[in-house]
């Protein structure tokens, strides 16, 4: 490789860093993601400058074609995915790239197989690598479908989990390192490339049961896990072709994915290993999922617009429901309607608010609501005790005192807002289903709670015209 | 130095960078920040095109080319919807959370 494309890999390599740092600031995570979009394209058109005239780089044409192929559908995804919809695309996306990881892979241990094991020819250390990507690169890409899956709810959200399926994760597992070994040890009378090709299915497999036993409400720090895994993926990819740039890319996405798993799941309270393994100890079989019909108190938009049109002290807890419906715009009016007549309202910003850390504060800036507005859980959460009226829309887990009060409940010990301590509490619904967390809220059949059905935005209409006609 | 040792070394140091440069995020920035990462991790891209360019067998060939097309979506698409995320940021001149005030909790 020539001094100036090392070079030029260096630059994008800091390039990485500047980005993953200017991503996790609010004002320079635009130019963050920016550097790293132009270094990542740079360092790969720099292979099309120089292979070609050292005749080391066949087939061009139709590696551009894949290459367009590939931005179009990229670029079709990204830009029509609705704001709701963003976790799993990030999913796919996730899930793409650690298959195309594991492809290379096994397109390396082709290359490399016949000469394994020669003198001077393919260190030991590199077919570990090598089956490493393929296998972690597999589990990556099912994991992400299966992850999508459930978001896109293709799927049922709940954990799901079968008798056996510890062992069938077990001995899947072992395989796999057995499989490995022998990546490694090459034994004579098999191929490494069948081996490859086995060991990516036991991948996928593996990628599989990892997730299906993960519960809906837990599945945005899964997606975070497995983008960690593709880290690494790459990285150990960056070892197998003795590509800096790989490596040093790679372990930066996947150090700085895994803290920010152990972040999320701090900000849930929860930890890694019981989200993924929790359900399979039986710890998640509290409520059916079923609607309750234990008798609640429901009321029209004009009872609930006299609640809130007198009321000193408001605050809305926005979820999931509330994006699903799109109804932010309409939320937005109703608030500035709200303030014009004096009342104080302020939005509580579950840190898991919508299916993601941050989404609830990505889909209100959508509607133009003041950043000052949002306020997060722990600066919040002492306010509760003196709100006149809690308005929850489309939101359910976050609210659920069984976080607090139930041992046993799937999200015990999860940080909740404290919407139990006001003194009106008013749901906004479209039936009595459970949240996605699939358990009862005992909540909604609190005497200070007022129930009103329908759908958000319809709902937040009608509530918008009573109050600009109290 | 044996050659292996520079590699560990480049690893040993990466994992601390980066784990250094977002330890200070704060969580309404979580999902853009995964998102980007997300995104970096498609340079797998210069690696599907480094090995494809390589091979003279056509399956390897076409296998190649499928990790071509799914490490550019990958790429292009990670960075594209992170900029859509972080567009709406943007036009609010967001402050970060740490600089309100707490009233307990």
């Amino acid at each position: 490789m020539p001094t100036w494309v090392q070079l030029v890999y260096l630059a994008c390599a800091v390039c990485f860093i500047l980005a993953l740092k200017g991503l996790s600031g609010p004002r320079t995570a635009r130019a963050g993601n920016l550097i790293g979009a132009v270094a990542a394209v740079v360092a790969v058109i720099v292979p099309f400058i120089y292979l070609p005239q050292r005749g080391d780089l066949d087939h061009v044409p139709l590696m551009v074609a894949a290459i367009a192929l590939g931005t179009a559908g990229g670029v079709y995804g990204a830009r029509t995915v609705q704001m709701t919809q963003m976790p799993q695309m990030v999913a796919l996306f996730n899930g793409v790239g650690g298959g195309a990881a594991a492809l290379v892979a096994l397109l390396e241990l082709h290359e490399i197989a016949p000469n394994a094991g020669d003198s001077g020819g393919v260190s030991w250390f590199t077919l570990a690598a090598t089956a490493f990507t393929i296998l972690v690169g597999s589990v990556s890409f099912a994991g992400s479908i299966v992850t999508f899956a459930k978001l896109q709810e293709l799927m049922t959200s709940r954990p799901v989990v079968f008798l056996g399926l510890p062992i069938v994760f077990g001995g899947a597992g072992i395989a796999s390192i057995v499989l490995g070994v022998l990546t490694v040890t090459d034994p004579s009378g098999i191929d490494q490339v069948d081996i490859g090709i086995v060991l990516a299915l036991l991948g996928l497999l593996l990628g599989v049961l990892l997730v299906l036993p993960v519960g809906g409400a837990d599945v945005p720090i899964v997606i975070s896990l497995l983008n960690a895994f593709t880290g690494l993926t790459v990285a150990a990819g960056g070892y197998v072709l003795q590509n800096t740039l790989l490596l040093v890319g790679g372990t930066l996405v996947g150090a700085s994915g895994t803290f920010l798993t152990l972040l999320m799941a701090r900000a849930m309270g929860r930890s890694v290993a019981n989200i993924l393994f929790g359900a399979l100890k039986g710890g998640s079989t509290l409520g059916g999922g079923e609607a309750s019909d234990r008798p609640v108190k429901s009321a029209g938009p004009e009872d609930v617009a006299i609640l809130l049109g007198y009321a000193d002290r408001v605050i809305v807890v926005p979820g999931y429901g509330l994006a699903v419906a799109q109804a932010q715009h309409t939320l937005r009016e109703l608030v500035d309607v709200l303030g014009d007549r004096g009342t104080k309202v302020d939005y509580a910003i579950h840190p898991v608010a919508g299916r993601m850390p941050g989404h609830m504060n990505v889909l209100l800036a959508e509607a133009q609501v003041p950043y000052e507005q949002l306020v997060e859980m722990d600066h919040i959460n002492g306010d509760f005790k003196n709100t006149d009226v809690v308005l929850v829309v489309g939101a359910n887990d976050v609210v659920n005192p069984a976080a607090k009060t139930t041992p046993g409940a799937p999200i015990y010990g999860m940080p909740i807002l404290n919407a139990d301590e006001a003194k009106q509490i008013v749901f906004m619904k479209r039936s009595m289903r459970p949240g996605f967390a699939g358990i009862e809220n005992e909540l909604l059949f609190d005497p200070k709670t007022t129930l009103l059905f329908g759908d958000a935005k319809e709902s937040l209409g009608k509530l918008l015209n009573a109050v600009k006609g109290l | 130095m044996d050659e292996a040792v520079v590699w560990l070394t480049i690893f040993v140091l990466s994992v601390f960078v980066g784990v250094e440069v977002i330890s200070k995020v704060s969580s309404t920035l979580h999902t853009p920040l995964m998102s980007g990462a997300n995104a970096i991790h498609g340079i797998i891209l210069l690696g599907a095109v480094l090995v494809t360019g390589e091979t003279d067998n056509d399956v390897a060939l076409v296998v190649g080319l499928v990790a071509i097309v799914l490490a550019a979506v990958n790429m292009v698409g990670g960075f594209v919807v992170t900029d859509r995320m972080l567009q709406m940021f943007t036009r609010r001149k967001p402050k970060p959370a740490p600089a309100r005030e707490g009233e307990g909790a």
